[in-house]
């Protein structure tokens, strides 16, 4: 490994100024001047003059920029930390400016889907992996750019903004994408870990937003620990199923982007996903629920798409087809319970032994 | 019977370097001391680089003599040198010897040895070109195949003598030949065709010269060079031998240098990736990576060599599929997969067939029909990008895209092993996916396909062993049936031929009793036994159900039972 000049001071890209593209690019602000782009215009306006944004202080280092071939020619390495169902547009706009030498980390947990002309997600009976994407494979179809990484782990943006200690795990197949990632984020509350499986790391950080939501759900109802290990642990085997069938390695889902992103999200009331469940349990409709927030959880989609995936695979996953019903079908969180606690399982662990 | 081919397919191509003495492979063998020593050299600081300790040194070296004397006592070849088990016993003598000095002494001796060593690989590795030999031997096959081809194709006293038909009747080249042509002379190609028949490489040889092309440096099995025939043309036309029964790293490092230096030095290169034949009769779905990773080594290297502004040289990989209705040794080829299959035992490389049945084979195949293809896929780079006919690389979205720039990070050009074997990863599976859409489907693949796949629904509960055990006189399907499934199977290829997943002869197009007919009179034609024939009722029948297998495997991968009902 030859080692990687960061002397020079080359500003980093990052693409996306919500919540964990703010938190992200402060992070990144400690080491290397940053340019963040931010789609509205009076958002970068407000960031290059207040250095407000979100209740984040943005760093002074951090310039913001509504320019991205302005970042895709200053920056060799871009983080781009965009909504999933922006993702693919995004990139697409970015992607004539972009070239080999870049390095793209994206930090977005969710899926793409592509879907026949003229049909809605509503529609499709099942969904296969033709159709799904992760972040990373969007990119790969979408630009040049081939060394393409991933951020993952329990990063709840508020925490790392008061530099409460925490992980992050940068998955890539290229170890220098990893090394550079680490270079770039690591500092003395912010611990980074490697990991060579992208799509393991990428369907872990996904899938778990549907469990976080089913812990929101279970504390509404005002249960407490007993029910929330429960769940966790199920959730886990859960995860490992469908994330198998999608191409990930068990490994992946035991680690920090895994069991630990799971955890902390479970038990986080200041994780979206986990206000959407809490919600849930309250007796407000999805529609409610949607008008009453700006910030978008991921989780909503993904119940859809891992239940379609699942049913595809024919892949056992009774959380997520309890939650599907929950939001799509108009079950009732206490109902889903029920169907939950009567639904037959027998073996605790099985997935260690392939 | 004879398979009609459009005919303008079959011209004939002017040689793009005139003079052999500017043939890149006649450089490199003129050379050939300079260059051995050059390869045994950078062989030699590789190993270095991987085993740094003195400790790990010896142990290495250990390990190697001692797995060279085992191959010796278990499996020697009539193409391994004579003077090999002296060779060996001396370098044990000199390890034995090593005990006891002090690490200084023992270090400087361990290098000596390791030179030795990587020197003698590198000589046992290194082709031998002679033009000389190449003009002969290629004059012999040229003048040989067209008695073969008039004489028994024109029934009339003399024909013999006549030049009607060449080879070219026989073997239809189809796909980017233009393309081919150009980026030979823009760059370094390397060639990396599927793999089914040891027949291959004369093939292949025959197909670059008919192409105009320079003679080809490729690396031929050590076990080909056992049979006297092969060894002499491989020898004269420029083939580098490897030797699969040595794995280890000293080995494998020198032949994977010796084929870097080749290629960087301009030397057109061919790789059969897929490393031995098709032992199932399948298209390549796994390569081999190390020879795969000296075309991304070599083109790092170029660029890492060349001065500011300097053009550098590209290398381009063209993807080749062979195509054939009859593989001469399938019956073996099949019984080693289903005997190897499930339980990943030591196969050892073993030809039944002497020079004597290749004579026959070639005399039949001249005589009696069946016709070969060779389809040369579109240019890659060594990411896997498509190049245009000037040899730029595209991307999947028509954008130019700099190949150099793979190499990059944070504005400096570097060398990175751990990149670069992802990277050839990626280009692997480029690979095996043009492989299959450039394959070519005969009549004879798809009448063995359909028959198979039928056989196979109607016993859904046995597994692969259990249905080839059964008694081939319990098998029969109705014409009527056959020829309906035939005839919607084949629309499903027409369909992906169309969205440009798969490539078709164009004898399969026409009416679907005349393809049958094709089909079952050359599915493996000249076996004993054959695979596939119609009972006098008219039925379909089969003598051979694991040959036939081998050939249905042809068209495995594309999805194709789906359109064959129980």
């Amino acid at each position: 490994m030859n080692s990687i000049n960061l002397s020079d001071n080359k500003p980093i890209g990052v693409i996306g100024a919500g919540n964990f593209g703010s938190a992200v690019a402060n992070l990144l602000a400690r080491q290397r001047p940053v340019l963040l782009y931010a789609r509205d215009p009076e958002v970068v306006h407000r960031i290059n003059t207040s250095r407000d944004n979100r209740g984040h202080i943005i760093d002074k280092n951090v310039t913001a920029v509504n320019d991205l071939a302005k970042v895709a020619a200053e920056c060799d390495i871009i983080f781009p930390i965009i909504p999933s169902s922006h993702f693919r547009s995004v990139i697409r706009s970015l992607s004539p400016h972009l070239h080999p030498y870049h390095i793209l980390i994206h930090g977005t947990k969710g899926f793409d889907i592509t879907l026949p002309k003229h049909s809605t997600i509503e529609e499709i009976e099942t969904l296969n992996r033709h159709q799904v994407k992760t972040m990373s494979e969007v990119i790969r179809e979408e630009s040049a750019v081939v060394r393409v990484g991933c951020l993952a782990g329990p990063n709840l943006s508020k925490e790392l903004a008061a530099q409460h200690p925490s992980a992050t795990v940068i998955a890539s197949p290229f170890n220098e994408v990893i090394e550079l990632g680490k270079k770039l984020l690591r500092n003395d509350y912010f611990q980074v870990y490697g990991n060579n499986d992208l799509t393991g790391v990428e369907l872990a950080g996904v899938l778990k937003n549907v469990i976080a939501i089913a812990s929101g759900a279970l504390s509404g109802l005002g249960y407490g620990e007993n029910a929330r290990g429960l769940l966790i642990s199920r959730g886990v085997v859960e995860m490992i199923y469908l994330g198998r069938a999608l191409g990930g390695n068990t490994k992946a889902f035991l680690g920090v982007a895994g069991i630990g992103d799971l955890v902390t999200t479970c038990n986080s009331s200041l994780s979206r996903n986990f206000q959407v469940g809490h919600k849930l349990a309250q007796g407000k409709t999805l529609q409610d629920i949607l008008a009453e927030t700006d910030e978008v959880a991921e989780g909503i989609n993904t119940v859809r798409i891992a239940k379609k995936c699942a049913d595809y695979y024919q892949v056992k996953a009774p959380i997520t087809h309890a939650l599907y019903r929950v939001l799509f079908e108009k079950l009732t969180v206490q109902q889903a319970l029920q169907y939950l606690m009567r639904y037959p399982l027998n073996v605790d662990i099985d997935f260690l032994d392939k | 019977m004879d398979i009609q081919e459009k005919k303008n397919k079959n011209k004939k191509y002017k040689p793009i370097l005139e003079g052999i003495p500017d043939w890149p492979v006649y450089k490199l063998s003129k050379n050939r001391k300079e260059f051995i020593e050059e390869v045994a050299q950078k062989s030699f600081n590789r190993v270095k680089e991987l085993r740094a300790s003195t400790k790990q040194l010896v142990d290495e070296l250990e390990a190697t003599v001692y797995r060279e004397q085992q191959r010796m006592k278990r499996n020697r070849w009539r193409a391994d040198p004579q003077d090999e088990p002296k060779f060996w016993s001396k370098v044990k003598e000199d390890l034995q010897a090593l005990s006891g000095k002090t690490e200084e002494e023992q270090q400087e001796k361990a290098n000596e040895i390791l030179k030795r060593i990587v020197t003698r690989y590198a000589d046992e590795i290194a082709g031998n070109f002679k033009p000389s030999r190449y003009r002969l031997a290629r004059e012999v096959i040229k003048f040989w195949f067209a008695r073969l081809l008039n004489g028994a194709r024109v029934k009339k006293f003399g024909a013999f003598w006549r030049n009607q038909y060449t080879l070219r009747d026989k073997i239809h080249i189809v796909g980017k030949v233009k393309q081919l042509r150009r980026l030979a002379r823009k760059g370094t190609v390397v060639m990396v065709p599927t793999h089914f028949s040891n027949l291959d490489s004369i093939l292949i040889g025959w197909v670059i010269h008919s192409l105009g092309l320079p003679a080809f440096i490729y690396g031929a099995g050590l076990n080909l060079f056992n049979i006297k025939i092969f060894a002499y043309f491989m020898n004269s036309l420029g083939a580098y031998k490897v030797d699969r029964r040595k794995k280890n790293m000293p080995y494998l490092e020198t032949l994977k240098l010796y084929s870097t230096l080749a290629l960087q030095k301009g030397a057109h290169s061919l790789f059969f990736p897929g490393g031995t034949r098709s032992r199932s009769g399948m298209i390549e779905k796994q390569l081999k990576l190390g020879l795969l990773s000296s075309t991304v080594e070599a083109q790092r290297d170029a660029y890492l060599d060349a001065k500011p502004g300097e053009e550098v040289r590209k290398i381009f990989i063209v993807p080749v599929t062979l195509n054939y209705h009859f593989v001469l040794e399938a019956p073996d080829l099949i019984e080693d997969y289903l005997s190897s299959k499930g339980q990943d035992r030591y196969m050892p490389e073993q030809d039944r067939y002497g020079s004597w049945q290749l004579i026959q084979f070639m005399f039949k195949f001249f005589t009696k029909g069946s016709s070969i293809s060779v389809s040369i896929g579109k240019g890659l780079d060594i990411m896997g990008n498509y190049v245009d006919d000037e040899g730029n690389s595209i991307d999947e979205h028509g954008r130019s895209i700099n190949t150099r720039d793979y190499f990059i990070t944070n504005g400096q050009l570097s060398a990175d092993r751990q990149r670069e074997d992802e990277y050839t990863r990626m280009l692997s599976q480029k690979i095996v996916s043009e492989y299959h859409r450039i394959n070519r489907v005969f009549a004879s693949h798809l009448v063995a396909f359909v028959a198979f796949t039928m056989w196979q629904k109607r016993h859904p509960k046995l597994d692969l062993f259990s249905l080839l055990r059964l008694p081939e006189e319990d098998l029969t399907l109705p014409y009527e049936e056959f020829r309906d499934t035939c005839k919607r199977v084949r629309k499903q290829i027409y369909r992906m031929k169309i969205e440009n997943k798969v490539n078709i002869a164009s004898h399969l197009k026409g009416d679907i009793d005349e393809v049958i007919k094709r089909g079952l009179y050359n599915v493996g034609i000249f076996h004993l036994k054959r695979p596939l024939l119609r009972n006098r009722d008219g039925n379909i029948i089969t003598r051979d159900l694991n040959v036939l297998y081998y050939y249905q495997n042809r068209l495995v991968g594309y999805e194709l039972d789906k359109f064959i009902g129980q």
